[in-house]
C-alpha cells in the first residue's frame, strides 16, 4: 500500500537511472583496447569512467531512500538481469564502431537535456547528481556528435556503416522517453522532468546532426520497450552475469 | 672548433640533456626510438590483460579505478609515441612495426589475468617492477623522454599503491579470496623477476647505453632493487613468495633469490609464451578494424579543409 511516506516511486525512478548509465558504461568498458585510434580508446573509457560515477552516486541514494542499508554494489551486483530497468537502447550490444558512436550519440542527445532538467529537481540530491552529470554529458556529446558528422560524411562505407546503425537503433529511441505513473507522480512534485518536453530538444538535436551527417532516419519504425519492466533483449543476461560473476562467486567478501 | 660529436659527448659528460633538435649520434637516435616505442606498446598492449577484468570487476568501486587506470595507460602510449615523434619517425609507422612482430613489447603482458587477483598482483608486483625500471629513465639524457617519464612514474605510483590495497584486501578477507592471492602472487612473481630483463653478463647493449646516460642502472641492480622492496610486502601481506631458497642474506644485506628460469625468459621473448598470439591477434584485429574510421576521418577532414577553401574563395 503507498502511503504518504511511500518512497517506492522515487527508489524506482532513481534506480532507472542508475541502471541506464551502468549498463551504458558496461558496453563500454566491453570495447576498451579496441578503439581505431589510440585517441578513442582514451575517450570511450573516459565516457564509461563518467557513467560509473553517474550510476555509483544514483546506486548510493537509493540506498539511503530505501533504508535497508544497501550500499551501491546491492543494485550492481545482486539484483537480478530481470529487475534492471533501464532502456534497451543503452544494452544493445557494440557491433562495429559506427554502432557504437550511434548508440552514444543517441543517449547523448537524450542525456543533455535530461540530466539539465533533472538539475532543477526539487528533491536535492537529484539534483546534485544530475548537475555533476550535465557537465559530463555535454563533453561526451560533443564527442559523439563529432563522430556521427565524420563518419555520416566521411566515405561511402562510413556512410553505409552509419545509416544501417541509425536504422537499426532507430527502434530503441522512443523508450527512452517513456513515462509511467511513477515519472507522473514525481513530476506532480517537481523531482521529475516531463519527459514529453525532452523530446522536442532531442529531436532538434538529433535531426541537426543526421542532416549534417548526411544521414536519415526511418519513418516507420516499430518502436521497442520493455527495459522498464525488465524485458530485456537476449543478449543482455551475458551482460549483468558477466558483470556479476566474481562478486557473486563470492557472498559477503569485500574487495 | 667542437665537432657536433665532440659537442654531444659534452652535453652526455655534463649529465645535461640531449633535445630532439641537438645532433645525436645516429645509434643515440635508433637504440631511443626502438625503447621509447617499446615502452609505448608495452603500455596499450598492457590495456588487454587488465581491460580483461574491466567488466567483471567485483565492486562498482574498483571497476572506476581499473578503468581509470586502463586510461591512464593508453595516456602513457600517446605520450611516449609523442616523444618518440620527436627524433624523427611516427606513430603510425611505429604501430606498423609492432603489427609486424618488429618492435617489441614488455613480455610480461603475454601472461594471462586468470583471477580479479591478477590485477591486484599486476598492480602490485607490474606495475612496482616497473616503477623500479622507470624512476632512472627520468634522469634519462634525452630530454622529451625523460620529462615524458616524470609525469608517468607519478601515475604508475597510484597504480602500484591500488594494486597493493588490492592484495591487501584479498588477503584480509576470506579463504577463497586469500587462496586467490596466494595463486596470483604464484604465478606472477617470476615473470616479474624476469621484467629486469636478461643478467647483466648477458645483456649486450647494456655498456652503450650507460654510457649515453639512457640507461643509468643495470639489470641485476634494479632487480636486487625490486625484491628487497617487494619480499617485506609479502611479508606484510602475509603471502609466500614462491622461491624456497628466498632468503636474506647477512653479508651482501639483501635478499638472495633461486635461479631463475631464463629458458622461460627466452621462450616468452621469443614469441611462445601464454598470450603472445592472442595479444597481437587482438590488436592488429583492432587496428585493422578500424581502418575504415581513420580512412573516414581522414576523407571528412579533407572535404572540410575544401568547404573552408571555398567559403574562403
Amino acid at each position: 500500500m503507498s502511503g504518504p511516506t511511500d518512497n517506492s516511486p522515487l527508489l524506482t525512478y532513481v534506480l532507472r537511472q542508475g541502471d541506464r548509465s551502468l549498463v551504458l558504461a558496461q558496453r563500454l568498458l566491453e570495447n576498451v583496447a579496441h578503439a581505431p585510434e589510440l585517441e578513442e580508446d582514451m575517450a570511450l573509457g573516459n565516457i564509461a569512467l563518467d557513467l560509473i560515477g553517474q550510476a555509483r552516486l544514483l546506486y548510493t541514494y537509493a540506498g539511503e531512500i530505501d533504508g535497508e542499508g544497501n550500499d551501491e554494489n546491492h543494485y550492481a551486483y545482486w539484483r537480478d538481469d530481470t529487475d534492471f530497468t533501464n532502456p534497451l537502447l543503452v544494452e544493445q550490444p557494440n557491433g562495429d564502431f559506427a554502432h557504437l558512436v550511434t548508440r552514444q550519440f543517441l543517449y547523448d542527445a537524450f542525456a543533455a537535456p535530461f540530466w539539465a532538467a533533472l538539475a532543477m529537481s526539487s528533491d536535492e540530491s537529484l539534483a546534485a547528481i544530475a548537475a555533476k552529470a550535465v557537465k559530463e554529458t555535454a563533453y561526451h556529446l560533443r564527442h559523439s556528435r563529432g563522430w556521427m558528422i565524420r563518419l555520416g560524411d566521411g566515405t561511402d562505407e562510413s556512410h553505409q556503416r552509419m545509416q544501417a546503425a541509425v536504422d537499426q537503433l532507430w527502434r530503441f529511441t522512443d523508450e527512452l522517453f517513456e513515462q509511467d505513473a511513477v515519472e507522473e507522480g514525481l513530476q506532480a512534485g517537481g523531482v521529475a522532468p516531463d519527459m514529453e518536453a525532452l523530446r522536442a530538444q532531442w529531436t532538434a538535436t538529433v535531426d541537426a546532426v543526421l542532416a549534417e551527417a548526411t544521414l536519415t532516419h526511418p519513418e516507420d519504425s516499430t518502436m521497442r520497450n520493455g527495459g522498464r519492466r525488465g524485458a530485456h533483449d537476449e543478449p543482455f543476461s551475458f551482460l549483468i552475469g558477466e558483470m556479476q560473476v566474481v562478486a557473486r562467486a563470492h557472498p559477503g567478501a569485500s574487495w | 672548433m667542437e665537432t657536433e660529436e665532440e659537442k654531444f659527448d659534452a652535453l652526455i659528460d655534463a649529465d645535461d640533456r640531449i633535445e630532439p633538435t641537438d645532433w645525436m649520434p645516429e645509434n643515440y637516435r635508433k637504440t631511443l626510438i626502438r625503447q621509447i616505442a617499446q615502452h609505448a606498446h608495452s603500455e596499450i598492449i598492457g590495456m588487454q590483460p587488465e581491460g580483461n577484468w574491466l567488466t567483471r570487476a567485483p565492486s562498482l568501486r574498483r571497476k572506476a579505478i581499473l578503468t581509470a587506470k586502463v586510461q591512464d595507460e593508453a595516456g602513457h602510449g600517446l605520450y611516449l609515441y609523442g616523444a618518440a615523434e620527436t627524433l624523427g619517425t611516427d606513430r603510425s609507422e611505429l604501430l606498423d612495426l609492432l603489427h609486424a612482430g618488429r618492435q617489441k613489447y614488455s613480455s610480461i603482458f603475454n601472461y594471462p589475468t586468470l583471477t580479479w587477483a591478477d590485477i591486484g598482483a599486476i598492480g602490485w608486483l607490474v606495475d612496482g617492477a616497473a616503477i623500479m625500471n622507470q624512476v632512472p629513465l627520468c634522469r634519462c639524457s634525452f630530454g622529451p623522454y625523460a620529462r615524458a617519464m616524470v609525469r608517468i612514474c607519478k601515475e604508475e605510483s597510484f597504480h602500484q599503491r591500488q594494486g597493493f590495497q588490492i592484495m591487501l584486501t584479498l588477503a584480509n578477507g576470506t579463504d577463497a579470496q586469500r587462496e586467490m592471492a596466494q595463486d596470483a602472487l604464484n604465478r606472477w612473481w617470476w615473470p616479474t623477476v624476469m621484467m629486469f630483463g636478461p643478467a647483466d653478463a648477458d645483456s649486450p647493449h647494456s655498456e652503450q647505453n650507460m654510457r649515453w646516460g639512457i640507461k643509468r642502472i643495470s639489470n641485476d641492480d634494479l632487480r636486487q632493487k625490486f625484491i628487497d622492496a617487494t619480499v617485506p610486502q609479502a611479508e606484510l601481506l602475509g603471502l609466500t613468495i614462491p622461491d624456497p631458497d628466498l632468503h636474506w642474506d647477512e653479508e651482501r644485506e639483501t635478499y638472495d633469490i633461486g635461479e631463475i628460469d631464463w629458458d622461460e625468459f627466452w621462450t616468452v621473448v621469443g614469441g611462445n609464451g601464454p598470450c603472445n598470439d592472442d595479444r597481437m591477434a587482438t590488436k592488429v584485429g583492432a587496428y585493422n578494424e578500424g581502418e575504415w574510421v581513420r580512412e573516414a576521418a581522414s576523407a571528412y577532414a579533407i572535404k572540410q579543409a575544401a568547404r573552408a577553401k571555398e567559403v574562403a574563395a
